[in-house]
């Protein structure tokens, strides 16, 4: 089976305590720590155990600059055999569907059985797997959470739905889904499994490699588009206990024997 | 501006909390506009569920099909697809099935698509400002979306409080026949129930709950003291469950476990609104947590602004000398 999974690198949340810029119209990215977004980890080793049972090849791609590279090397180093990067200045500011746009042009111009997405990114929109089915009419199954290969044509994959509850189908081949975490248990990468994949070539593709119309994609044929972050005053917050670790954890034991009993 | 439509969920005749909460959110895009309420499935179900959202909407748009009995998004999107006219904005709760829903929709529509929406602060010279957040809910943006070609626009479940009162005698229009054949390359199969764990997280009355700040699956160790100390269980959020740490039964959340406890002390728990959905009844609420803009510390009542690894165990280790003194 030939997989292609979709990826992107972001700023790592669990690493990070993320600041405003000055502006308001980004975070600080100055000394951030960067990874492979981590649903898009998932997908990348549930590809890997499919391609072991079936064979075939998994091909990671990315939308971005060279900066990206990182992550597609990282998830070769877990396996992938190739990485693409999908690269143009026309490429930025786009929206969902510009990047799903982008992603369709690749997808047409070679052959995959399955492609997968994380369930979402950075920017918390899982869009771009569901708009990719359908700019490609393929269908499209979200929050997958098990995939068992019937035969060559179809998949018989679980959804996580609400309550911890399963939604089993059945879903045609070629088509898209969206990974959530803890189908699997990702393979850990090393620095020498990244030393190994550090010389294969990392192809570039760009608007006019891909076949893309420049006014579908980047800020030209975005219908949604962010006007600044902020912090927002949620309610009245928690009230910070400021005394030393002691005198925290004495207060703490004390609060929760008034509310729930201790025994 | 195109017509408002609603899609909304429903189980066992009974539709879905989102239901009223879209009809508010609506309002707020347009407070001039009448939204219509947009169902599909089949049999008495459907027909008592659009029943019951008849008082919330002027108008219920039906589409009754065998096919549609079980909400299967690819199959829901073709029939939207038929019925709803070009340039409509349509709303959809931010769920298990919005997420299959809508992305999709949007495409098919040829509209814009905004997902998990908090807020909605104007509707201006055809666009619409909203709210989102970002990074797991550690910042917030506003957004704008051109609303020209129409949009699909998802709803964060909760976020739009729904006033007591002011009843609708909705008519109910039967779409069903406008929809043409529906087949898709997804089929339902069945659901399986979720498994019951060991403990049941759900009785309790102090849970202390984990998550990613416990960091390596050794360290459960220090949860399950402190919790013996307190008399308390162990709850998690979901990445101890995907670090296959803690068993599913335990995870607090949309997709876990809904807790209803007195206490509740967050450990290295950021906060996602998918686990704040799973607490419920108001308890209080303890956050630890090394970052102080994680978003639990919005919610809490309590925080302190500590490593988890070392709070707990003194916490432990005083609570075991109370006992002995």
């Amino acid at each position: 089976m030939e997989i292609l999974v979709c990826i992107k690198r972001v700023p790592d949340t669990s690493e990070n305590e993320l600041q405003l810029n000055t502006g308001g119209n980004d975070i600080e990215r100055d000394d951030l720590v960067y990874s492979i977004n981590e649903p898009d980890n998932y997908a990348v080793e549930e590809a890997l155990q499919i391609v072991a049972r079936t064979g075939g090849n998994v091909t990671v791609a990315t939308v971005g600059g060279e900066d990206d590279e990182e992550v597609l090397r990282r998830e070769m180093a877990m396996g992938a055999k190739q990485g693409v990067l999908l690269s143009d200045e026309a490429f930025n500011g786009s929206d969902g569907k510009g990047i799903a746009t982008i992603l369709k042009s690749y997808v047409e111009k070679n052959h995959y059985d399955l492609i997968l997405t994380g369930v979402q990114a950075d920017d918390g929109a899982a869009q771009v797997g569901g708009m990719l089915a359908a700019l490609l009419d393929y269908p499209f199954a979200s929050l997958v959470n098990s995939i068992e290969v019937v035969d060559g044509q179809k998949l018989r994959i679980g959804r996580e739905i609400e309550g911890g509850n399963k939604e089993v189908n059945e879903i045609d081949l070629p088509c898209v889904l969206s990974i959530q975490t803890g189908i699997n248990e990702p393979r850990y990468v090393g620095m020498k499994g990244i030393r190994q994949v550090a010389s294969i070539e990392i192809p570039a593709l760009s608007a006019s490699d891909l076949g893309v119309a420049e006014a579908t994609v980047g800020e030209a044929g975005a219908k949604v588009t962010r006007i600044d972050y902020f912090v927002p005053a949620l309610g009245k917050g928690a009230e910070i206990l400021q005394g030393g670790r002691e005198e925290n954890v004495e207060k703490v034991i004390e609060l929760v024997k008034a509310r729930g009993g201790v025994n | 501006m195109g017509r408002i439509f609603a899609y909304i969920t429903h189980k066992n005749g009974v539709a879905d909390d989102s239901a009223l909460e879209l009809a508010m959110a609506a309002r707020k895009i347009d407070p001039s506009a009448s939204p219509t309420a947009l169902i599909t499935g089949w049999g008495s179900a459907i027909d008592a569920a659009s029943a019951s959202v008849a008082s919330s909407y002027a108008e219920v748009w039906k589409i009754s099909n065998e096919k549609l009995a079980y909400p299967n998004a690819e199959l829901v999107r073709k029939a939207l697809v038929q019925v709803v006219p070009a340039g409509s904005i349509v709303l959809v709760p931010h769920d298990h099935f919005g997420i299959d829903l809508g992305p999709g929709l949007s495409v098919r529509l040829n509209a814009a698509f905004v997902s998990d929406v908090l807020a909605v602060d104007a509707t201006e010279g055809g666009f619409l400002r909203a709210v989102r957040q970002e990074f797991g809910g550690q910042v917030s943006a506003h957004v704008r979306c051109d609303l020209s070609s129409g949009a699909v626009i998802t709803i964060r479940p909760g976020a739009f409080k729904v006033p007591a009162g002011a009843t609708q005698n909705g008519t109910i229009v039967d779409k069903s026949a406008e929809i043409g054949a529906l087949e898709s390359g997804r089929r339902y199969i069945e659901t399986i129930a979720a498994e019951s764990g060991d403990v049941d997280i759900t009785r309790h009355p102090i849970l202390v709950s984990i998550g990613r700040g416990i960091q390596d699956k050794d360290n459960i160790a220090i949860a399950e003291e402190l919790a013996v100390a307190l008399g308390a269980a162990v709850s998690c959020s979901r990445p101890v469950v995907d670090a296959k740490w803690l068993p599913k039964s335990r995870q607090v959340g949309s997709s876990g476990q809904t807790v209803k406890p007195k206490v509740y002390l967050a450990c290295g728990i950021s906060g996602s609104f998918q686990h704040l959905a799973g607490i419920k009844g108001n308890p209080f609420i303890v956050a630890i947590n090394k970052n102080p803009k994680a978003p639990i510390f919005q919610v809490a009542d309590v925080g302190i602004v500590d490593d988890i690894l070392e709070f707990l165990p003194e916490m432990t280790d005083k609570l075991k000398q109370v006992a002995v003194g």
